[in-house]
């Protein structure tokens, strides 16, 4: 069966290029926590542990080589985080980026939002290709002249220097969480975004960085009352009052900020009913909301638990309506996974361009797409063994009986350590890219 | 499956094999149950949700001790400090030779070579 594309059954997927050191010993500042491309599909950005960014850029396709979309080459590189000590709690504040989210292109400059547990940071992403030269005052390596030796006056003009990206920091947004920053979304008005943690969502300006407001918070007065969590957070892509946030309980909140300024009522709320005959120890904790994307459409939502893909028409909230089993065969694993604690992992997911495929992670650095027109789901496989420069990638088998079939591979040996919990998919093109714990992969369509 | 075999099948374990066809779930539910008698009836319950909103293990720190630990170095000859970088816990005052370097990640990203 070829791979699932947009829209049509035959995309077949190719691996284009692969960041990253080969070696096995991955050192724990390496681990891939976040990928997002921008806008306009040229620029995509990596976060890991050690709070480092790495912006990687297209390069434009060659007229020789019109089969192959252009390659991505790194384009600047930053420490975007460092790790801190919260003084107050004895507790050390880890600067894994857990999410970067970019602003839609104003200008000639890029900005992107990097959050970690704690901390959100705008920054801006220049480029500089020109520099003044010919000073009155001063040699062109920074030494000031002599001034007897000034006997004419010039005017500076700009030459041509080798370009030079610059990141820095434009502004910080600090101190407004209590709990552990998982999400940060930007509103579709370009001004505002918000900041989720475990228990609250705060609303900040873009400009204003010594305040911001608290828009849902779910903390009860006694703790000992807590049943849930938020778990991800979403401004809608073009309604910029509507946002939507996720729990650990599997319910999906959607809140109108018009109705009021504290949105803990909310306006919609999504749940799929349970069979109550079904209702294990695990339930709860698989049915958590891992991750939850608006389509580019707007008029679905897709949420991410353990087992499952579902997506949602906003218009329905008794149940979703599409609902796709990621790795099913993990339902008789269940011990093992609570044992080893893989059950709490979070996989994100991801829509292409036209809202017609999904993409999630798996383990055994499998990943699967899902083709709602055509009703097909791929599973294929980041790894180095298919990494010739535009190889065809193969769909991959999990076995599941007891008869295993050449080329499948049986549940027993997959490799739970190695996960892709990130994925993105370029927002026009089929282009996506795929991180294993500390690779980036990058795949293109066939093109013929 | 053929009916002779179905046949020979006690009730007691058309049973089980029909609760585990229904739900592989619940039988993995009774084996975490039988490794961890102890277990919680609820996984949910707020013991699990409060270990999420804390990360981490406080590290406590006590600036009189650490003082004082320095200076009763400053009267002997330093130790030489563990070879083993175990973690400082319990009974013994770290000194500044114990304390882990805090990392700063001035190394580039391996995703950048």
């Amino acid at each position: 069966m070829a791979g699932a594309g947009g829209g049509n059954s035959d995309v077949q997927w190719c691996f284009s290029q692969v960041k990253g050191a080969i070696d096995d010993d991955v050192a724990e500042a390496d681990i891939i926590s976040t990928v997002e491309f921008n806008h306009s599909g040229e620029l995509l950005a990596t976060g890991d542990k050690g709070g480092r960014v790495v912006i990687f850029q297209q390069e434009p396709e060659s007229k020789n080589q019109p089969q192959c979309r252009g390659e991505y080459n790194v384009y600047s590189t930053f420490q975007s985080h460092e790790p801190e000590f919260d003084y107050l709690k004895s507790l050390e504040i880890e600067e894994k980026i857990n999410k970067i989210r970019w602003l839609p292109q104003k200008n000639a400059a890029q900005f992107l939002l990097s959050t970690n547990d704690k901390t959100i940071k705008l920054w801006k992403i220049s480029e500089r290709d020109k520099r003044p030269e010919g000073y009155n005052l001063k040699e062109e390596d920074g030494r000031y002249r002599d001034l007897n030796t000034v006997t004419t006056l010039r005017v500076p003009v700009f030459r041509p220097m080798d370009l030079m990206v610059e990141a820095s920091p434009r502004r910080v947004f600090s101190n407004a969480h209590t709990y552990h920053i998982n999400s940060i979304s930007v509103n579709s008005d370009c001004e505002t975004y918000l900041s989720a943690d475990d228990l609250r969502i705060n609303l900040w300006n873009l400009e204003i960085n010594d305040r911001s407001f608290n828009i849902v918070d779910i903390k009860p007065t006694n703790m000992e009352e807590l049943t849930e969590v938020i778990t991800a957070a979403e401004f809608h892509p073009n309604q910029c009052n509507t946002f939507v946030y996720s729990s650990s309980k599997g319910t999906i909140r959607l809140c109108d900020m018009r109705a009021s300024a504290l949105c803990d009522q909310h306006a919609k709320q999504f749940e799929e009913p349970e069979d109550p005959n079904n209702r294990s120890f695990f339930s709860e904790i698989i049915s958590s909301i891992s991750d939850v994307k608006f389509s580019h459409s707007g008029r679905y939502m897709m949420t991410r638990d353990y087992l499952s893909v579902k997506i949602w028409d906003l218009n329905m909230e008794s149940r979703p309506v599409e609902t796709y089993q990621v790795h099913e065969y993990l339902r008789s694993k269940l011990c093992s996974l609570y044992e080893n604690d893989c059950i709490f992992d979070k996989f994100e997911c991801c829509w292409n361009g036209n809202d017609s495929v999904v993409m999630t992670g798996s383990y055994n650095n499998f990943f699967r797409m899902f083709d709602r027109g055509y009703r097909q789901d791929v599973t294929l496989e980041a790894s180095r063994e298919n990494s010739k420069p535009r190889s065809v990638l193969k769909p991959r088998k999990v076995s599941t009986g007891g008869k295993r079939k050449k080329d499948e591979i049986s549940v027993d040996s997959l490799d739970f350590n190695k996960k892709i919990l990130h994925t993105a998919w370029h927002p026009l093109d089929n282009i996506i890219a795929v991180a294993t714990t500390n690779n980036l992969y990058i795949f293109q369509e066939k093109l013929n | 499956m053929s009916e002779e075999v179905e046949g020979t099948r006690t009730a007691e374990e058309k049973q089980e094999m029909e609760d585990t066809v229904i739900s592989p779930e619940k039988a993995e539910e009774a084996k975490l149950k039988a490794r961890y008698p102890n277990l919680a009836a609820k996984p949910g319950g707020s013991d699990l949700l409060r270990k999420r909103l804390q990360k981490g293990v406080p590290k406590y720190f006590d600036s009189g001790d650490y003082n004082m630990a320095k200076a009763k170095m400053k009267n002997k000859q330093l130790p030489s400090a563990p070879t083993e970088k175990t973690e400082i816990t319990g009974g013994h005052i770290p000194t500044p030779q114990d304390l882990p370097q805090r990392k700063t990640s001035i190394v580039a990203s391996k995703l950048a070579g």
